[in-house]
């Protein structure tokens, strides 16, 4: 038997009243892939953040390769052996990848010998782990998954027995994070230590040897993949049985409510974001986009929106033009029954140092319900935002508190009763479960196919192949700004993977 | 990433972090004076005394205070905008036109209280035009306001220059100030209203606009917390990206937030100009815009705050200026590195003691109940 890589025993971690880390104990065999699942708010990321440095724990014990250490800032985890791969990358966008594997570790005044000593090393990993990584390309030319590698390079050049990886695969391709997985194993095979923190269960039974479920703080159960369930797990994480696919039935389509005709937008560089798009949107139908993120739907959304300019074409709600590519004007277009879901709740849904109930009314702060005269109508603001937090579950049920003090999936929640409690006909929605747990991710879904249902029209865009297959009554598929393909609900992932990494000619592809 | 500090309950956010930073500043204020060969203690004894030993130090010290309430929320509310309104000092200064213009213009025909509403709009509605140029900028031409807003204090400064040296200054006079109003263009004192809590004053610049500052502090807060238009400009000063979102419209925000900013710093012209001199004279603002920044951050740009910190400002002043009289090694400059010590540690240095209180919180926190909720871990 593998001897112990790492060993927490005991550890405890609060913030104010908040018991974010309670008694965790985890032991971790050199040489494996260990996941660690739980919903947002389980207390994944504290613990992984004691572990590298970041926070210190009240208390409890960290032992690595058997031995207690002390982990007070980064510098020491790296010391350690313990490398971190964040979800948003730390990197340098600017800089050679050689450039940013050296940052940090620079060694003298003149960059010439840690730069040849770095380009020595490189070309070792490479050749033991199949990291292949232009030394000289600058990082922000590169695809994402390649800025992936280079973090990854970051923390073995520094010489990590121990990996963390947080989230690694939000940002990649199918075929991507195939490749992540491939050098995992590889890593694996040469007696790293990995541990992935995920909240795709998939991805946990394909590549970990065992998994650690943590629930409010504690760490619930620890398994060896072999032995358990996708089921088995999302039951652990939120404590009760979870639909990991919600129900969905037929439903007659009715008439255009929104119409992309030839839509092009640049973005402030002049870059083309979107190229000549073209759909429509029917009453009682979810129109999916699927694609890898930063292939233009994120501007398709927010041109939609009304919130970004388009360069050319027309959008039409309700059979009237949108004025989008002169002033269209976000609250006349919530004002005619257009609902937006934005992708980025923290900066843009929602204003996060608001208290909850004044997040309420973001962006229907003009509905005569909650004003009276110039003043708002604080009761009345308050008891509606109360309504919400009733019907919608939002925990905890305060609507006095700070929205940053929410958890990702109760955010989510408030910007999804806000909008769709005004009754909206259309309603666009993007990437409405990211970072949300999976007992919220169930609840969302519900809603958004009862929307359908109600005979209003979806346009869903989001990043998570498996949410558009589930919900998408049809898909349209993103790349590069264009549409590249159109399917029904029923397309297989391997398909859409294809289509969605830029191969339009299937055969050619098969 | 996690939050790393626990939410600090609010006593200790508003009180005890202020308090801390200013226990720190007046150590190292008395190190200074020690340095120059007085005694710290008796020092700060003449100057409380100096602040508020008697009716008459005290009403000199609210005096001061009145302008630092007008200066201090001017900034505060373009703070909740996102805007770093520094022309305080200019747009109080090109105030004081309006407050002239309106006393030399009705000082004779008109009572003092009909005088006076028709001087805060001139007032307000001179120091609004003047921020607005700069916020016009910043909305339509992308130009920034710091930028803008410094370079049009030495415009305001020029410009009253000129004026008063030229237009405004009677033909007769050698001294660049207008002429003395009439008492329809004078404000009633409010001595009184020390004598009411028994202190004696015979005579002092301390006057009605000290009220209509406090009115403003309380306008202020009903504008912010309690109108639609309030919300607007918070949600524009936290999250562009979020009121370009909600359909509020940037331009429109910028230019009103500072049109009120504006407003409020040109009415801190009405205390010198209306309410103690009587006339308009060269740089009757003396500093009070800048003066009005660290009031802002000092109270956290809330009027509960701004009040208690313009009156510790107001302080400053008069109490410097008994010391400055009282010791011969403590000059008049010797006080502007004092108040400029408070100024460093409760403003500019805020959260030099944040991180440590707050860790302090946190490992009392376990045991304590509270709402001092954070989320533990953020999408």
């Amino acid at each position: 038997m593998a001897e112990t890589a790492i060993e927490l025993v005991g550890i405890n971690k609060s913030f104010g009243a908040v018991h974010a880390n309670r008694d965790i104990h985890l032991e971790i065999p050199r040489g494996t892939i260990h996941g660690i699942v739980g919903e947002n708010g389980a207390g994944k990321s504290t613990l992984m953040s004691i572990l590298y440095g970041f926070y210190q724990a009240d208390s409890g014990e960290i032992r690595v390769d058997g031995k207690p250490v002390t982990i007070a800032t980064p510098n020491d985890a790296i010391a350690t052996g313990i490398g971190m791969v964040h979800q948003h990358f730390m990197l340098v966008q600017n800089f050679t990848v050689v450039e940013n594997v050296i940052l940090g570790a620079e060694g003298e005044a003149l960059l010439n010998s840690s730069i040849a000593n770095a380009r020595s090393e490189l070309a070792r990993l490479e050749r033991e782990y199949g990291l292949e990584v232009a030394p000289d390309a600058i990082v922000e030319e590169l695809p994402v998954g390649l800025q992936q590698r280079v973090e990854i390079l970051k923390a073995l050049y520094r010489g990590a027995e121990i990996l963390i990886l947080d989230e690694p695969t939000g940002v990649l391709t199918p075929a991507e994070a195939d490749h992540l997985f491939r050098i995992l194993s590889q890593l694996k095979a040469e007696g790293k230590t990995i541990v992935l923190i995920t909240h795709k269960l998939r991805e946990i039974m394909a590549i970990t040897d065992n998994v650690s479920v943590m629930r409010q703080g504690q760490m619930v159960a620890t398994r060896k993949t072999a032995d358990t369930s996708v089921e088995e797990l999302a039951e652990l994480m939120v404590g009760r049985h979870v639909l990991l696919r919600v129900e969905k039935g037929e439903k007659e389509r009715g008439e255009v409510k929104l119409s992309v005709k030839n839509l092009t937008v640049k973005d402030s560089r002049g870059v083309t974001m979107v190229s000549d798009v073209s759909f429509d949107v029917r009453a009682g139908e979810i129109v999916g986009i699927a694609g890898v993120a930063g292939n233009g739907q994120s501007e398709l959304l927010e041109t939609i929106a009304g919130i970004r300019k388009a360069q050319s074409g027309t959008v039409h709600l309700d059979g009237a033009p949108i004025d989008v590519t002169g002033a269209a004007d976000p609250a006349e277009l919530r004002a005619r029954g257009l609902a937006h879901v934005p992708e980025d709740r923290h900066h843009v849904g929602l204003v996060l140092s608001f208290e909850e109930y004044e997040n309420s009314i973001l962006g229907y702060h003009d509905d005569p319900a909650y004003l009276k005269g110039p003043f708002l109508d604080i009761e009345a603001i308050r008891a509606d935002a109360r309504a919400k937090i009733a019907s919608y579950d939002i925990r905890p049920a305060n609507e006095r508190l700070k929205t940053a003090n929410f958890s990702g999936g109760n955010q989510q929640k408030i910007v999804l009763a806000r909008e769709i409690e005004k009754d909206p006909g259309v309603l666009i929605v993007g990437q409405p479960t990211r970072g949300v747990d999976v007992g919220a991710i169930e609840f969302i879904h519900k809603r958004l196919i009862a929307m359908r249902d109600a005979g209003k029209a979806v346009l869903l865009i989001s990043v998570e192949l498996d949410e558009i297959r589930a919900l998408s009554d049809r898909i349209l598929v993103i790349f590069d700004g264009r549409i590249v393909g159109e399917r029904d609900a029923g397309a297989t992932e391997g398909e859409l993977g294809l289509l969605m990494a830029g191969v339009e000619n299937q055969e050619a592809a098969e | 990433m996690s939050t790393p500090y626990a939410k600090l309950p609010a006593w200790a956010d508003y009180g005890l972090i202020p308090f801390f930073n200013l226990v720190v500043a007046f150590v190292v204020a008395g190190l200074v004076v020690l340095l120059v060969g007085e005694n710290p203690f008796r020092a700060a004894a003449i100057m409380v005394e100096g602040a508020f030993g008697s009716g008459r130090n005290i009403a000199y010290t609210l005096f001061y205070s009145t302008s630092f309430i007008f200066t201090g929320l001017a900034v505060a509310v373009a703070f909740h905008g996102g805007l770093f309104n520094i022309g305080g000092e200019g747009q109080a200064y090109i105030g004081g036109l309006g407050v002239a213009l309106v006393c030399l213009s009705f000082d004779s025909i008109l009572p003092w209280w009909l005088t006076f509403p028709l001087a805060v709009l001139g007032a307000a509605g001179i120091g609004a035009a003047w921020a607005f140029i700069p916020a016009y900028l910043q909305a339509r031409r992308g130009s920034h306001i710091v930028i803008t807003t410094i370079m049009f204090n030495f415009i305001a400064a020029s410009l009253m220059v000129y004026l008063l040296v030229g237009a405004l200054k009677p033909l007769s006079s050698m001294a660049p100030q207008t002429r003395t109003f009439a008492p329809g263009g004078q404000l009633p004192k409010l001595n009184w209203l020390i004598e009411l809590f028994g202190g004696t004053v015979r005579s002092s610049p301390f006057n009605l606009s000290f009220l209509l500052a406090l009115f403003c502090a309380f306008l202020v807060w009903l504008l912010i917390w309690r109108t639609r238009l309030g919300y607007e400009i918070r949600t524009q000063g936290f999250s562009a990206k979020a009121a370009r979102y909600a359909g509020i419209g940037e331009t429109r925000i910028v230019l009103v937030t500072m049109m009120v900013s504006g407003a409020l710093a040109g009415m801190m012209a009405l205390n010198p100009v209306m309410g103690d001199q009587g006339r308009l004279q060269l740089d009757f603002v003396a500093g009070a815009g800048f003066v009005g920044i660290a009031v802002a951050l000092m109270g956290r740009s809330h009027p509960a705050g701004i009040v208690p910190a313009a009156i510790l400002f107001g302080m400053l002043y008069q109490g410097g200026a008994e010391l400055a009289f009282e010791m011969p090694n403590i000059s008049r400059d010797m006080i502007v590195i004092i108040q400029g010590l408070v100024i460093l540690f409760a403003g500019a240095l805020e959260n030099m003691f944040r991180p440590s209180i707050q860790t302090l919180f946190a490992s009392l926190g376990a045991q304590s109940s509270g709402v001092s909720a954070s989320s533990s871990e953020r999408a």
